[in-house]
């Protein structure tokens, strides 16, 4: 976004000196100013601060501005159709892979897009992220994202033992979350290179969080009811592609014991 | 009839090869009981194994509910056109954004170096990629609900887990803590009762954000709720970034002017962004009478 701005305001510059070429010499010396600045600001601070600063404002003029009634509506109220699970790895944003608009995805992020199991007290967090879009919002699909190269998937496989002591301490209670797919990946793919163990780990990473999600019984109930659908994905972003499955229920007849 | 509670539970077998997870339900039953028993099969089809998972009602009880679980026609149609849809937005997206910046996928694949750590909330109508034009590879990015940040002594691992990943492992140098108008997470923090009613998540977990409420409540209790909301949804961002400062690895970098703290607020009903920086000199006084964070260079974007 920052060198669309700046390359947009040279331009015009340009456009503008080709037709007052008088004005070159009182350019050039206010350029050089200009340039010395720059060179001498801290740059690491400010190139922070004016990158978001040029991101808002051109979201505001190219999207807010533009659709009022859709805006207007979301600052009333907002429903969505999805819950998303995805990473917070920098390179997979739901929003820009799949091209959400404001207002269509609940949008939970952590480390390895995880959903632990029912926990009231430990996983509040999650907890709380799921009781708010599926209760109150009324959300009818879920969507966990796992994703290629994942840092979180690499560490849990990196575990050698599950009691040896912890040495990040936050990461590893966290991932280990995901530890029963980690343990089926190196019983059944042990021939396979330890990078393709962890891309075949980010896959039933993705498996255990959708069968989590059936702990919390305000899930349970509306996936019964065939009210809400779940769904697991897989972003491969050095081959770019993106797999999709979901969990299918059947019901077979009852019958009665009596 | 009596009450016939179902119950569930989870067990996870990592020994077991057969199935991934077991989920098994028992039912405590009164005197006379009707059961009928409906039977869900789940492949999961990355694996092609099933998971059985078997619900238990009394039909007494529930007549409506076994009927609808019983026979009713899937409707699926709607359903698969959502996903026809999200097949063609990532075929759009990897068309025009990804094979456009090929090279710079493939260096993202490699490894990402992202400059921020963002810290939003989940909220739809608040995406950092959108409104702050975030793109691949620029923002580790955190989204929970009423993007709040526990303290380093207690509380879910969930953020902390990230903020040490985020800032010792990918050495992000500058942390964004985002709040907004309208937070339905900050407004259950201002409704609830000081007692956290425990059948509640959402309560459970905005409960991290209780200090924000208090000094709320201590200066703007006169103030219409809602005015007491957006005064409570900035207290809380400020009350993040003090937490922050609570986790000896931050401190230390920010101490060193290698990692910089900084709020923001976005207000989706004007279209405006405020922003400030944690003045981490001048905190440090503060922090000693426990009274806050100071912050510096305060704009609003417009």
């Amino acid at each position: 976004m920052s060198t669309e701005s700046y390359e947009d305001a040279i331009k015009r510059l340009g456009e503008l000196l080709s037709k007052k070429s008088d004005l070159g010499n009182v350019a050039a010396a206010k350029i050089k100013k200009l340039t010395d600045e720059l060179e001498e600001l801290d740059s690491n601070k400010l190139d922070a601060v004016e990158r978001i600063k040029s991101g808002f404002i051109y979201f505001k003029t190219n999207n807010y501005e533009k659709n009022p009634t859709l805006h207007n509506a979301l600052a009333q109220s907002q429903s969505p159709k999805f819950l998303v699970f995805a990473c917070a790895d920098s390179r997979v944003s739901p929003s820009h892979i799949l091209n959400f608009q404001l207002g269509e995805a609940f949008i939970v992020r952590n480390i390895a897009n995880m959903v632990p199991p029912y926990d009231k007290t430990k996983h509040s967090n999650v907890g709380a992220a799921l009781e708010y879009p599926i209760t109150v919002l009324n959300v009818e699909n879920i969507l966990v994202i796992g994703h290629s190269c994942c840092g979180g998937i690499k560490g849990l496989m990196a575990i050698e033992d599950d009691t040896a002591p912890t040495k990040t301490e936050f990461i590893e209670n966290w991932i280990q979350i995901c530890a029963p797919a980690k343990n089926r990946i190196k019983q059944e793919c042990k021939d396979l290179s330890f990078e393709d163990q962890c891309t075949n780990c980010e896959k039933e990473a993705v498996n255990v969080s959708l069968g989590n999600l059936l702990s919390y019984p305000f899930v349970r109930e509306r996936v019964v009811k065939n009210k809400l659908s779940i769904r697991g994905a897989h972003y491969d972003f050095v081959k770019g592609t993106f797999d999709l499955w979901e969990l299918d229920f059947k019901t077979t007849p009852a019958f009665a014991l009596s | 009839m009596a009450a016939t509670p179902t119950h569930f539970s989870v067990s996870h077998d990592p020994s077991s090869s057969t199935s991934l997870l077991n989920l098994q339900t028992q039912a405590i039953f009164g005197p006379k009981h009707n059961l009928k028993e409906t039977q869900l099969r789940i492949p999961a089809s990355f694996r092609r194994k099933t998971v059985n998972l078997q619900v238990v009602m009394a039909s007494g009880k529930t007549p409506g509910l076994t009927q609808e679980a019983n026979g009713v026609a899937i409707d699926r149609e709607n359903n698969n056109d959502v996903f026809d849809d999200m097949k063609k937005r990532f075929l759009a997206f990897k068309k025009l954004k990804y094979m456009d910046n090929f090279d710079h996928y493939k260096n993202l694949a490699d490894a990402q170096a992202p400059k921020f750590l963002v810290i939003a909330c989940a909220d739809s109508r608040v995406c950092p990629s959108a409104v702050l034009g975030f793109q691949p590879g620029d923002a580790f990015t955190v989204r929970n609900i009423a993007n709040l940040v526990p303290s380093f002594e207690s509380g879910p691992t969930e953020t902390k887990a990230a903020l040490e990943f985020s800032v010792n492992t990918l050495n992000v140098e500058n942390i964004l803590v985002i709040g907004h108008s309208r937070c339905g997470g900050i407004q259950a923090l201002m409704k609830m009762e000081d007692e956290v009613d425990s059948r509640s998540f959402i309560q459970n977990w905005v409960v991290v954000g209780k200090k924000a409420k208090e000094s709320t409540k201590a200066v703007a209790s006169n103030l219409h709720f809602d005015n007491q909301c957006q005064h409570c949804e900035k207290a809380s961002i400020n009350h993040s970034l003090e937490r922050l400062l609570g986790y000896p690895w931050i401190e230390e970098k920010v101490r060193q002017g290698s990692l910089s703290l900084h709020g923001g607020y976005y207000n989706f009903v004007d279209c405006t962004f405020e922003k400030w920086t944690v003045d981490y000199a001048a905190s440090r006084g503060k922090k000693k009478e426990g009274s806050g964070i100071a912050v510096k260079d305060r704009s609003v974007w417009s």
